[in-house]
């Protein structure tokens, strides 16, 4: 990471660790773990160039696990989310491989078709709980904390929030981060430069997919249930939304994004029912014609131009 | 009775018809997305929202207006596609020159829109519309009763699909359309309005969906909800046929039809699932596509 950002994740490591002085730390958590779902979107779309229209599968499908981990097996949280994970990140590399077989607006098409098969299995499988869901996930107790208390599931979920944001920034700086931004620039020019381009976007699909299954499993926790709307296709579309407003390819993009997403969704829902998605796609149409840079792009791109620097 | 395979021959029939006619509704709105995207690089996820909006149309011309099925017939795929030609105008144009990613991203958008419009004013219930007098009944072909409304959708699909595949190869009109398709400019360069070509093209497919909507109607409940999965399914007959043939995506429609109702017989747990199933088989045979042409 770079100095500026470095600073920044700091700074809003503390903000994070004050906040529920003045914030309801359930509300927190709960952007958090779609902040977290959003980041670990934005590697492939932001970074790669991937756009996985069902990535929250991979979000549910860990929720689901985590749940029947800690519920029915009967194992603590810890590895209720570990599961959940490694669940998740299998379910990216089957999904992934199928998915990179078509490139660009296939891509799009066949993650959102794989996610649907997937939605489809699911309710009828028993182990989901069908229309139900699966409820009563209890949080339990973590390296000897009591997890029912929100304030320490709080701080639980924000070190595993810091840890996976840091992993994500950590790759997309390294040179394996490198390749995937020459992928998202020029496929055609990475493969001739003799990379086994594949294997990239898989491995990015997995390691994106995994951390979905940790903030899915994470909310799973938070909420004690799992429903099939973690796993429907407006959920995945949400988390384009966010990344999509944040700033697709920034570092804090996300997080900001699903911060306003969550926010006026929990602030709209009673209020406006129905039109909520009309809001919501309203927001998309705004984002897609005029803002296509999102909040943080913007943001730099101002500071970019008051300090004299071009942008292009 | 004939058995095949332990079914009864009519039931097995019965299942098959009801199969071609979800089939007509895959070809007519896959068809529609394919002439849209060869067009317009964009993959119009509003398609299902048109033809919930098709079918809520017609049920509205009815409930309000006294309008019956064949005025509905004529009218709703014309105020569709006009709608279509409004939203391309007003938003659509302005994204051509973006990666594509984007034109599915705003579609998206105005189909949560389009969605969430109707759901606030009519609710998620199913509203009945009735089949057209002219066509209620079955003619008994001997082996089985053929309900004359499946006949007369199967009928009608079939025909637009091969009316529109007739428009695009083989007349004038088409011809620029395919010019267009290939080189834009240098078409614009030799006289041809290739925005206008566009914005029609657009309207166009948007029609195919309303018409869709429209046949729809009574086969099934109108309601907001109707189109919320169809569009995925309608993704997953575009990637196993391949946009690059008319066609192709015609027959990959009607056929997967035919492969869902031949799984409502036979597996029926797995009917919901079968098309994205033959779609993972195809990817890895033949990932561009049965009808598409590898690069």
């Amino acid at each position: 990471m770079n100095t500026k950002v470095s600073i920044a994740y700091l700074a809003g490591l503390a903000l994070l660790v004050a906040a529920p002085t003045v914030i309801y730390p359930v509300l927190v958590m709960k952007v958090l773990c779609f902040a977290l779902f959003a980041c670990a979107f934005n590697l492939l779309l932001g970074y790669t160039g991937l756009l996985s229209f069902g990535h929250a599968i991979f979000l549910g499908t860990s929720a689901y696990v985590a749940g029947y981990v800690i519920k029915v097996l009967e194992f603590g949280p810890l590895a209720g989310i570990a599961v959940g994970t490694v669940a998740a990140g299998a379910l990216g590399w089957v999904i992934g491989s199928l998915a990179i077989r078509r490139q660009g607006i296939y891509f799009a098409m066949i993650t959102l078709a794989l996610a649907q098969l997937m939605y489809f299995i699911y309710v009828q499988a028993p182990f989901t709980g069908g229309e139900d869901g699966l409820q009563g996930i209890a949080r339990g107790s973590m390296f000897g904390i009591d997890l029912t208390n929100d304030l320490a599931l709080y701080y639980v979920v924000v070190g595993f929030f810091a840890a996976a944001f840091w992993l994500i920034q950590r790759t997309i700086h390294s040179p394996f981060g490198q390749t995937l931004k020459a992928i998202r620039e020029n496929e055609q020019r990475t493969i001739s430069l003799g990379y086994d381009v594949d294997r990239y976007k898989l491995l990015a699909f997995v390691l994106s997919a995994a951390i979905a299954g940790l903030a899915g499993a994470l909310k799973a926790l938070l909420f004690g249930f799992a429903t099939l709307g973690d796993i429907h296709w407006h959920t995945s579309g949400e988390v384009v939304l966010m990344t999509l407003l944040g700033g697709m390819g920034t570092v804090f993009g996300p997080v900001v994004g699903a911060t306003v997403i969550v926010t006026l969704q929990t602030e709209l829902s009673d209020k406006v029912g129905s039109l909520v998605s009309v809001i919501m796609g309203c927001i998309f149409v705004f984002c897609v014609l005029v803002f296509r840079r999102g909040i943080v792009g913007e943001g730099v791109a101002l500071y970019k131009r008051m300090i004299g620097e071009k942008v292009h | 009775m004939a058995d095949f395979l332990g079914v009864p021959l009519p039931a097995l029939l019965g299942q098959l018809m009801l199969g071609l006619v979800n089939g007509s509704f895959y070809a007519l709105l896959s068809l529609g997305l394919a002439v849209i995207f060869g067009m317009l690089h964009i993959i119009n996820f509003t398609h299902g929202a048109l033809y919930m909006m098709g079918a809520m149309l017609a049920w509205m011309a009815s409930a309000y207006l006294g309008l019956g099925y064949w005025w509905s017939l004529v009218f709703v795929p014309i105020v569709v596609g006009a709608f279509a030609v409004v939203i391309e105008r007003s938003l659509l144009q302005w994204i051509y020159k973006l990666d594509h990613l984007y034109g599915l991203l705003l579609t998206f958008g105005l189909a949560l829109i389009i969605g969430g419009v109707f759901r606030h004013f009519f609710g998620v219930g199913g509203q009945p519309y009735s089949i057209p007098p002219e066509l209620t009944g079955a003619i008994n072909l001997g082996f089985m009763y053929l309900p004359k409304y499946r006949a007369w959708v199967i009928a009608v699909s079939v025909v637009v699909c091969l009316a529109t595949w007739y428009m695009i190869e083989k007349t004038r009109l088409g011809s620029y359309l395919r010019a267009a398709t290939e080189n834009p400019a240098l078409t614009q360069a030799f006289g041809i309005n290739v925005p206008i070509m566009v914005m029609l093209t657009f309207g166009f497919g948007a029609a195919l969906a309303g018409l869709a909507g429209v046949l729809a109607a009574p086969t099934t409940q109108v309601s907001p909800l109707m189109s919320s999965d169809m569009i995925i399914t309608v993704f997953a007959v575009v990637v196993i046929g391949g946009m690059g043939s008319i066609l192709g995506s015609v027959l990959t429609g009607l056929g997967l039809g035919l492969v869902e109702g031949l799984t409502k017989v036979f597996y029926a747990e797995a009917s919901s699932t079968v098309v994205f199933v033959v779609m993972v088989i195809v990817l890895l045979v033949r990932p561009a596509g049965l009808f598409g042409k590898e690069k």
